[in-house]
């Protein structure tokens, strides 16, 4: 548990999105991740004389989208502006961003920390278009904009989180959210999603909040919780040294484990936002907003805890089944196709997440379709085949995409033999060619009664029903 | 407004200004916030700032590529050029 | 046949009944362009494709689809704000000297597509910031009226042009009055439209919120053709209006009986408002009076207050909208000996700092002040909040008329250097024509008569309406037209 004797952390999020749109924010180019140098471009992305931004409808809808989730209130009027700054990775010299009336704001997030429900506050979230890329190379610097433009959700927390682990959970679970809803892909290696940690400290039992110092440049959760661990610690010290806390921003360093400071920029920042007048207020009407609130799907906490109850799952099940929506909705498939959550569960848990994770594949590529999955279950079920002969009908389900259990059973002349007389025939074979065995079995030798099993599923080629082997047996031997 | 304050401003704006030139910025920005300090009176309580001067109902755009520029338009114009990215000083 | 003696209309007859072809009304009008253009510095490029597409349209002239092509064969200037696909594009400034775009403005385009062949490109103020085209980097262009005064600003190249007979239309731009004081100056019909009329894709931005494209000619009826074309939503545009664009020149009236037309008290007050211009525009009142319009006193008090809320929020939108001249992508880069070592902000400033002339850098110097933090309430804000109360002024004043008719400026053209040194007298010179854009009407100048002090100009009066109410400005101004002094009167140069 992070607790320290005398000082508390405070800590604030601020996540950048990279929402799913074929084109950029204002602009009709691609966002293609790995299109060639400067391949992606257009008059507006590259701040052309007279070029003018044209919003994207479906960037607006998927902020909207994400912004309910968040719990947040959609602004019917909320107006684009520009923050002014230089830089060359900025083709304008302004970025288009929202200010003092953003799309989204106050929401509140609920999120589980070891199986603790927690919840924060979201100040904001508002729409914005990316910057361009730079190279440095020394002792000059290259720029491509292929992502000049690209449209991005910045999400803001309130100062509400108090430890680092807290923070990563909460990350994760806006990760979590952001793909439930499709919006964006939260590759944070990829910098799809970027998690820039704003943290102070204060003796505990103050209100005031102390300064604070933003973290960039952190590339995944394991990371946050560390970059926030060290940052923590470092002002920490400071304090107990009698040390200022400089507000300022660092960039995590993952090879050294410790945060650094930014060159501290020569000009104080004063961005004179003011409203983008190439722009008009986004007005959502509402038949548009309640278009795209209709179509919001359960959201992972929500159907976290409906697994638990609809399906009497246990809480670390129903964790790892709605992990992802993909997955989640994978489950629900096959449940509703054998009509049997726990051995849904069980097999979608064990088995398929084994396999998929042995050979790197998702859940949206998996070579057994739900419906296979939960009819096998069912086969299970109903007895016609054994759970050990599942296993190798699984395997064969893996192997051929497509396939279905009943299929593979058929091929395989894989049905459990129930039947009694046919039983009865086998065993008495069994019987008949091991006469000294039976003698000493009768003679109370009843450890032999293994011996006989096994030669009996032998001869059925293990499709016997084990039970009724074993009822049968006991049958006929003692008579 | 003093010459501090303009050096302020030329700083924020990246405008390299002469001596000179201060000295003629600065008097010409007097004279012109000077005047233009009557508008204080105007009482605007409750009053919407605005930006554009017509009603337009809002369109936006469909979500389908076009990328109207090549590399090669695009980079024609650059001062400095490496292959298709463009070339500046050091940053950072 | 007298080719320059021609309107555009006429010539658009001519070619129908093909008297004339369009290479020897291209040639007539280049040369001219060209031989006149020393003296008056009317054009900074020149499209050396102009004659041989105009030789290529002569094969084509048996088979013009009229409809499509309105405008087909018309030599067209167009001031140098407006991109040119191919064509050098440098809104008179250094810094975008070297600059070709690999694209069209939405106009250039459309006006390309209706026929129109590009000339060459016009002079300006630099940024089109200015009211006498001395602030040009290219220097400044001369009154074809009288070579010893400014054509006006910013588009004072088009109007030199024009004036001069260079070509048969020119394009303009109108942030606060760039469109209309130099065709006050220069004796031309100029229009500046109602607000997201034009699409403002590909227009160098001086202002986004109040910049608007227009023609410059020499009637009535060229610049309702010209406005035609030109007009209508644009999807690159997110502020262009979807209004329908009505066939305005076919339906001009110059039928004026029973309109009203309001006269601005504060406008007839304005303290250095010149004897010449006052007599012109009474000239105007008493005409239309006498047609049968009804005059109505009216009062917009904010007047005062228009000239410093348009210098307020001009300049800062500009401060910004100039911010992407950085040198990194395209225009001016300072010569750094080496590229190592240097430090950034130093890169801007003087890439920056060299690429932008006086009256350029002190507009970004006022509008980054005015936004700065401490300041925006103050300037930006409070100048925005007067804007809608001016509008509203303006709004409840055509409740009770349907165009205004005033004068343009204080005065004729002034002579050149004579203002330039004085930027506060020369802002409150546009105290007339920069409402029009803070309130987003169209306005625009038709000429009405000449100064009498000797100098020769001309002397125009303005006329605004409705927002999207062209129609009516354009028959006032038709109206206008029918009864000027000036009809038929050109410069001699």
């Amino acid at each position: 548990m992070f607790d320290h004797p005398k000082f508390e952390c405070v800590i604030g999020l601020e996540i950048h999105a990279q929402l799913k749109s074929n084109t950029k924010m204002f602009s009709s180019d691609s966002t293609e991740f790995d299109a060639g140098d400067n391949q992606n471009i257009s008059t507006v992305s590259l701040g052309m004389p007279g070029a003018l931004p044209t919003p994207n409808r479906l960037a607006i809808e998927l902020g909207i989208k994400m912004g309910l989730a968040l719990g947040c209130q959609i602004r019917r009027t909320s107006v684009f502006a520009r923050k002014n700054y230089f830089y060359p990775d900025l083709p304008k010299g302004y970025q288009i961003s929202q200010y003092d009336q953003p799309l989204c704001e106050n929401g509140k997030v609920e999120y589980l920390l070891d199986g603790e429900l927690k919840s924060i506050t979201i100040e904001r979230a508002h729409l914005e278009e990316d910057a361009g890329k730079s190279n440095h190379y020394g002792d000059y610097t290259l720029l491509n904009y292929n992502r000049s433009g690209v449209a991005l959700l910045e999400i803001v927390s309130g100062p509400d989180l108090r430890s680092p682990a807290e923070a990563a959970a909460y990350a994760k679970t806006v990760r979590q959210i952001l793909r439930y809803l499709d919006v964006c892909d939260g590759n944070l290696e990829e910098g799809s999603m970027r998690c820039d940690c704003n943290v102070s400290i204060r003796f505990k039992g103050e209100s005031k909040l102390g300064t604070k110092v933003e973290i960039k440049n952190i590339n995944s959760f394991r990371f946050v919780e560390k970059a926030l661990e060290f940052e923590f610690d470092r002002q920490v010290e400071m304090v107990e040294r009698g040390e200022p806390i400089i507000q300022e921003t660092r960039l995590w360093d993952p090879d050294k484990n410790k945060t650094f400071s930014m060159r501290l920029k020569e000009s104080a920042d004063d961005y004179r936002y003011f409203p983008d007048p190439d722009l008009l207020p986004l007005v959502i009407d509402e038949p548009w907003f309640e278009s795209i609130k209709k179509n919001l799907p359960e959201l992972p906490l929500a159907r976290l805890s409906r697994f638990q109850t609809e399906y009497q799952l246990p809480a670390y099940d129903a964790a790892v089944l709605t992990a992802e929506k993909s997955l989640s909705d994978y489950f629900e498939k096959v449940v509703i196709s054998c009509g049997n959550p726990k051995g849904a569960s069980n097999w979608v848990m064990t088995e398929l997440l084994r396999e998929l994770n042995d050979s790197q594949l998702t859940i949206e590529n998996c070579p057994i379709k739900a419906q296979d999955l939960g009819a096998m279950v069912k086969l299970i079920d109903s007895g016609d085949i054994s759970g050990k002969m599942a296993k190798s009908v699984f395997l064969e389900m893996w192997k051929t995409p497509g396939v279905t259990p009943q299929q593979v059973i058929n091929e395989k002349g894989l049905v459990q033999v129930n039947d009694e007389s046919t039983l009865a025939k086998m065993i008495e074979q069994v019987i008949t060619a091991n006469p000294q065995a039976a003698t000493d079995y009768r003679s109370g030798k009843t450890k032999l009664f293994g011996f006989f099993v096994g030669q009996v599923m032998k001869v059925s080629k293990g499709q016997a029903n084990p039970e009724k082997v074993n009822e049968l047996l006991k049958k006929l031997l003692e008579s | 407004m003093d010459q501090k304050t303009i050096q302020k401003v030329a700083t924020l704006a990246r405008l390299e200004l002469g001596g000179v030139e201060i000295d003629a910025v600065t008097q010409k920005l007097s004279s012109v916030l000077a005047h233009f300090e009557s508008i204080a009176k105007v009482n605007t309580e409750g009053v919407l700032p605005m930006v554009t001067p017509i009603e337009v109902l809002a369109r936006y755009r469909d979500d389908q590529i076009l990328n109207s520029l090549t590399p090669e338009q695009g980079l024609a114009n650059a001062p400095s050029k490496q292959g298709f990215l463009f070339k500046v000083p050091p940053v950072i | 046949m007298d080719i320059l003696s021609l309107s555009m209309a006429e010539t658009l007859e001519q070619y129908k009944q093909k008297n004339v072809k369009p290479s020897e009304v291209a040639q007539c009008y280049w040369d001219r362009a060209q031989k006149l253009n020393p003296k008056l510095n009317a054009w900074i490029t020149f499209n050396e494709d102009f004659l041989a597409q105009a030789l290529k349209a002569d094969e084509k002239i048996n088979d013009v689809d009229w409809s499509k092509s309105p405008l087909w064969s018309v030599p067209l200037g167009v001031k140098d704000m407006f991109c040119t696909k191919g064509i050098k594009t440098t809104a008179a400034s250094k810094m975008l000297s070297n600059f070709t775009p690999p694209y069209d403005a939405t106009v250039v385009e459309r006006l390309k597509s209706a026929g129109a062949l590009v000339l060459g490109k016009l002079n300006q103020d630099e940024f089109a910031m200015g009211s006498s085209n001395e602030t040009s980097f290219y220097g400044p262009a001369y009154n074809p009226w009288n070579l010893e005064y400014v054509p006006g600003g910013s588009s004072g190249g088009s109007a030199a042009a024009m004036a001069s007979k260079s070509c048969l239309v020119t394009l303009g731009t109108d942030t606060g009055g760039s469109i209309r004081q130099p065709s006050h100056f220069c004796g031309l019909v100029g229009v500046k439209p109602t607000y997201g009329r034009v699409s403002r894709y590909g227009i160098v931005a001086f202002a986004s919120s109040l910049d608007q494209a227009g023609p410059m000619a020499s009637t009535v009826t060229d610049a309702a053709l010209i406005l035609e074309s030109m007009c209508g939503q644009d999807a690159k545009d997110q502020t262009s209006s979807d209004q329908k664009v009505a066939p305005w020149s076919k339906k001009l009236s110059a039928q004026v009986k029973g309109k009203k037309i309001g006269i601005i008290k504060e406008y007839w007050e304005t303290s250095g408002l010149s004897e010449d211009v006052k007599q012109v525009t009474q000239n105007a009142y008493d005409y239309l009076k006498a047609e049968g319009a009804e005059l109505v006193d009216l009062s917009i008090p904010l007047t005062e207050h228009a000239v410093a809320i348009y210098y307020l929020v001009a300049s800062s939108e500009a401060s910004s909208n100039l911010s992407r001249y950085d040198g990194v992508r395209y225009g001016h880069r300072a010569n750094f000996e080496n590229l190592s070592g240097i430090n950034l902000d130093l890169f801007y400033s003087k890439n920056r700092g060299e690429g932008f002339g006086s009256e350029v850098k002190t507009r970004i110097m006022l509008g980054t002040y005015c936004l700065s933090a401490g300041y925006y309430d103050a300037y930006y804000k409070k100048a925005s909040q007067v804007r809608r109360l001016l509008q509203e002024q303006f709004l409840n004043a055509f409740s009770k008329c349907d165009a205004i008719v005033s004068p343009v400026s204080t005065t004729p053209a002034f002579k050149l250097g004579h203002r330039i040194m004085n930027p506060l007298q020369m802002y409150l010179n546009d105290i007339f024509t920069v409402s029009a854009n803070l309130v987003g009407i169209p306005a625009m100048t038709v000429p009405y008569g000449l100064s009498t002090d000797g100098s020769g100009l001309p002397i125009g009066v303005q006329i605004m309406s409705k927002h999207f109410d062209e129609q009516t400005m354009l028959d006032i101004g038709f109206a206008l037209e029918s009864a000027s002094t000036m009809k038929g009167k050109f410069a001699h140069v």
